[in-house]
């Protein structure tokens, strides 16, 4: 199965961001790089806003991502509770 | 009495469709074929522009919203770094010849892909695509621009980086970017869409912003690393964009597949070819490396590229043919390439050197097959002829390819100790090609690429001087007559790092940085 993938700049924000993610996907693996965190999941990956919420202690639209997203990988499905990626091998 | 706004707010999947397919009206009094003259001739057939949608489902007035606080973030460490004096904080002066091959080689093309979105955006029938495109013209004139303003700050101390606009249009391994992007432009709209929304963000843009942005941020480069970073965080819609233009295309009509398996054939490999000044950059420009371009083109390229294609294969799409040479040339791309700039560097709006031993050290351990093999015991050479004060370079002009615009250096696939030439007989004129995939692209739109400006044959032709110029005069020198034109200065911008004027001011500025004077 081939990996999706999501990198994000380490910051404060996406600090929160990764921790949620690595609590939705059992499966992620984070590779630390300088100045980027990039975390690798098998055949599909997804962010819950409630999850990315809870993290943040703040509400939380899944659309301010945008501003800490360095690049990603697999097809993208985005509504105002998810954020998928996934490959259909 | 108040008017009762409705408590529900629209969900993102109903604010997406009545911000962009809600705009959007059916022409009356204009034929179809009238306001979008470019849509048919390429072959691709459409039948429905609604099946159109954007992922991310963003819409324009979220698009400001969040390109507002990105532009905020990213002046703000601007400021600070100027201020600081941020500069001196670079791991060694080499590092900022990255920079300056950054800003005339990469941000002009920023503004060239604004212009081709902006255009092909006006192409398109359908209000999905239209405004996908419109988002990422805008991000392209941003990056343009906040690239523009972050190396500014180099250009008060550093050479080489004060007229880059210019010497983009002019210097003749600028022409290998310049020609790319001149291409795709010069295509139809669904070429351009497959050749840079597709091949090169979602392919290649990876390899060209990940290690790049990463590497500055390990040099210290603060500055860099914001507008890269910024730019990066477009680059994800970007890609997205790339992937369903593809997806989109493919599923409208079965006849569209060889249209676009041939585009990403050539795209996939002109793209290749361009990041060769990224190869090289990685390899032997950034004094701290993050990782090799053989690693990068591994984990960028071959693994997950290789799930995109795996992919697409649904649709019938292959793995460009290419991908079997790229694999032979990994182990010899970054140092064939700099082997040629360090022969050429009278000619270079950078420096260059050669690796000290810890950096050869350092490309044993990355390219065990070939490095001590091919290349080490060529650098030890030059760099023992230098300690003697014959540092070598090249006045030679060298052969160029009509389609890469790259000279004839690169070796024989699977033969490193024989370069590669390949030519093609077309109306009476010869032509030359680094590689059987660059003769091949030639060969199927031969019309187009005779017109290549190429920056050696203009050189002879006496078009690369500066105006009045006589070259019959006696003790005529081409080479300062070219480096005049490129408004380039003989022994500041140019030559060895060793005994630059970079290398002595950079010296001494830290020096004053970290001691009472
Ligand atoms: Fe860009
Ligand atoms: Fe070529």
């Amino acid at each position: 199965m081939s990996n999706v993938f999501i990198a994000l700049q380490t910051n404060e924000e996406s600090r929160h961001i990764v921790e949620a993610l690595l609590e939705d996907n059992p499966t992620a693996v984070v590779d630390e790089q300088p100045a980027m965190v990039k975390i690798n999941v098998p055949g599909s990956l997804v962010l819950r806003r409630t999850t990315v919420e809870e993290k943040m202690g703040r509400p939380f639209d899944l659309q301010e991502m945008q501003v800490n997203l360095i690049t990603l990988s697999g097809h993208v499905d985005e509504d105002e509770d998810e954020f998928r990626l996934s490959w259909n091998d | 009495m108040d008017m009762q706004a409705s408590k529900k707010k629209l969900g993102l999947k109903e604010r997406y469709q009545v911000m962009t397919r809600g705009l959007d009206w059916t022409p009356s009094y204009q034929k179809m074929e009238d306001i979008y003259p470019y849509v048919a001739y390429e072959g691709i057939k459409i039948h429905d522009w609604d099946k159109w949608e954007d992922p991310f489902r963003l819409t324009m007035d979220a698009y400001w919203k969040y390109q507002a606080e990105k532009e905020r973030k990213l002046y703000a460490i601007i400021d600070a770094y100027a201020q600081n004096n941020g500069h001196l904080g670079v791991t060694d002066a080499r590092y900022i010849n990255t920079v300056k091959l950054f800003i005339s080689g990469i941000s002009p093309l920023e503004y060239v892909a604004h212009r081709g979105f902006t255009h092909v955006g006006r192409q398109f029938p359908g209000a999905g695509p239209r405004v996908a495109c419109l988002m990422q013209s805008l991000d392209e004139i941003r990056h343009a621009q906040t690239q523009v303003h972050s190396i500014s700050n180099y250009n008060k101390y550093y050479n080489g980086v004060h007229d880059f606009h210019h010497a983009h249009d002019r210097i003749w391994f600028l022409s290998v970017p310049k020609s790319f992007f001149d291409d795709a432009i010069t295509a139809g709209p669904f070429e351009f869409m497959v050749a840079i929304g597709f091949s090169f963000e979602y392919v290649l843009t990876n390899l060209l912003f990940v290690p790049f942005v990463s590497g500055a941020a390990y040099n210290g480069d603060m500055g860099t690393m914001t507008f890269g970073f910024s730019a990066q965080s477009d680059e994800a819609r970007h890609m997205t964009l790339g992937l369903e233009v593809i997806k989109f295309i493919l599923e409208q009509d079965p006849d569209n597949l060889p249209i676009v398996q041939r585009w990403i054939d050539k795209w996939t490999w002109r793209g290749y070819r361009v990041l060769t000044l990224v190869a090289m950059m990685m390899d032997y420009m950034l004094p701290k490396r993050t990782m090799s371009w053989k690693e990068a083109w591994e984990v960028y390229f071959e693994e997950n590229g290789g799930a995109l294609f795996k992919d697409l294969a649904r649709y019938g799409i292959t793995m460009p043919k290419c991908a079997e040479q790229i694999a032979l040339e990994k182990d010899h791309l970054s140092h064939q390439a700099w082997s040629t700039f360090y022969n050429y560097g009278a000619a270079t709006n950078f420096h260059t050197w050669m690796p000290d031993e810890d950096e050869m050290a350092w490309l044993t351990a990355k390219y065990p097959e070939s490095f001590d093999k091919h290349y080490r015991p060529r650098y030890e050479y030059w760099r023992e002829q230098a300690a003697k004060g014959n540092r070598f370079y090249n006045k030679t002009l060298p052969m160029l390819c009509q389609t890469c615009q790259i000279p004839l250096v690169f070796t024989e696939p699977g033969d490193p100790t024989k370069i590669c030439y390949r030519e093609v007989d077309f109306k009476d004129e010869k032509y030359h090609f680094c590689s059987d995939h660059c003769k091949a692209i030639f060969e199927h739109e031969p019309e187009k690429y005779v017109q290549a400006w190429m920056p050696v044959h203009q050189i002879y032709q006496g078009n690369c001087f500066p105006e009045g110029t006589d070259p019959t005069v006696e003790g005529f020198d081409p080479l300062a007559a070219v480096l005049k034109y490129y408004h380039l200065e003989h022994g500041r911008d140019n030559l060895d790092f060793e005994g630059s004027e970079d290398q002595k001011n950079f010296d001494e500025w830290r020096g004053m940085a970290t001691k009472n004077v």
